[in-house]
């Protein structure tokens, strides 16, 4: 599937199932750069955040075997593992996971389920760029570590609604292959 | 089983920024595990991140950097990973995060007499929060007390009652400063929760204050 609408998810999908290594190339030249000045925002020297870029990078290339297209965008999902790492690196303490969900008898990912998350997750996207400066910044330093959780205050003007059902679609789909 | 009460939306954002306290983490991690409507809140909040990790800027990375990382996964290709202890063990009343956290089910909790036939069991975690489990005999009540901070309360077993309402399994209480209240675990069965607090309580009444010490809360 070739999609001009859902950038890198067929990058992310050549990774996980051919260990296509000009695919994960293509997605290093993309997500790299911005994983490093994710983490310089956060607080880490360049020197550091070279580092830790590499080593999420090289975790993006370790744990493709549990990217999903149907839950997530390759920008998502990438970002967890960003923010995992800053974590590790900043704070120095675990990060307590929820539970997988196990894993369904290879339930056949539904092509239209793909495209709809990453379209709004594009949306989401375009939504946040279009935000009132003021509460674009707000949003930005609550994601870079700048602001405590009692600050976190007003995120009104995204349209979680959307997505957030579709993410359940998909679990309740997933729990449905289970049974 | 059907959750009511549910983690706050500031809760969520925090968690997937990772802006939280390790035991505050724990305790979201839990409640998720539980809790689908939450989990499909979280994966909204992480798009976010996405799409703020999309928009920020970007830095050049150095020169010989993607050289290094095909290296790298070259040398790992076929290193195994370690397994969590949660992949070994699975207890009924102990989702996976607190498995990893008591290293192991249920009967490895290292349970300590709070008084008043009350047990807890503090679990590992940096100092910026508490988090411990609590075993609280059916009918039995926590005394009256006030919050200096937050505090989160997890039904993993039986229920309690409280001035906020009935918390079943996998129901949440985000209690902060402006809540009073007397926690009184059901009658029909022993509850057991895991409880985060971001500060001490305080106590009303003498003997609730002599017993503070011994909850080391
Ligand atoms: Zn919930
Ligand atoms: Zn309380």
């Amino acid at each position: 599937m070739t999609n001009e609408v859902v950038p890198w998810v067929d990058d992310m999908v050549a990774v996980r199932d051919a260990r296509d290594e000009a695919a994960f190339i293509r997605v290093f030249g993309h997500f790299g750069p911005r994983v490093k000045a994710f983490l310089m925002r956060t607080g880490m020297d360049a020197a550091l955040a070279e580092e830790c870029a590499q080593e999420v990078l090289v975790t993006v290339w370790n744990k493709a075997h549990l990217y999903d297209a149907t839950r997530a965008s390759p920008s998502t999902w990438i970002f967890t593992i960003a923010r995992n790492k800053k974590i590790d690196v900043l704070r120095k303490q675990r990060r307590p996971e929820p539970e997988d969900l196990p894993w369904g008898p290879e339930a056949e990912p539904d092509q239209a389920e793909v495209i709809g998350l990453q379209q709004e997750s594009e949306q989401l996207g375009r939504a946040l760029r279009d935000l009132p400066e003021k509460q674009r910044e707000l949003i930005e330093k609550a994601y870079f570590g700048e602001l405590s959780h009692s600050e976190i205050a007003d995120q009104t003007g995204l349209p979680l609604g959307t997505i957030k059902s579709r993410i359940r679609l998909a679990l309740e789909r997933l729990r449905h292959s289970m049974k | 089983m059907t959750v009511k009460h549910h983690l706050t939306d500031d809760l969520l954002m925090a968690y997937s920024a990772g802006d939280l306290p390790e035991a505050v983490n724990l305790i979201v991690a839990t409640h998720i595990s539980l809790c689908d409507e939450c989990r499909a809140a979280l994966g909204s909040y992480d798009a976010v991140g996405g799409a703020v990790l999309d928009t920020c800027a970007s830095v050049e990375m150095a020169q010989n950097s993607l050289k290094s990382v095909l290296d790298m996964i070259h040398a790992q290709d076929s290193q195994v990973q370690d397994k969590p202890v949660s992949a070994m063990v699975q207890d009924d009343v102990l989702p996976a995060p607190l498995v990893d956290y008591v290293g192991g089910g249920l009967e490895n909790v290292r349970w300590r007499s709070a008084g008043m036939g009350v047990k807890q069991a503090i679990l590992p975690t940096s100092k910026h929060a508490t988090a411990r489990l609590l075993y609280i005999p059916a009918g039995t009540a926590i005394p009256d007390h006030g919050h200096h901070g937050l505090e989160l309360t997890l039904v993993l077993k039986g229920a309690f009652q409280d001035e906020g309402g009935y918390f079943g399994r996998g129901d949440i209480e985000v209690a902060s400063e402006d809540l009073n209240h007397t926690p009184v675990a059901d009658i029909s069965e022993d509850c057991i929760c895991l409880a985060v607090t971001d500060a001490p309580l305080k106590f009303k009444g003498l003997v609730p204050r002599i017993a503070q010490p011994f909850l080391g809360i």
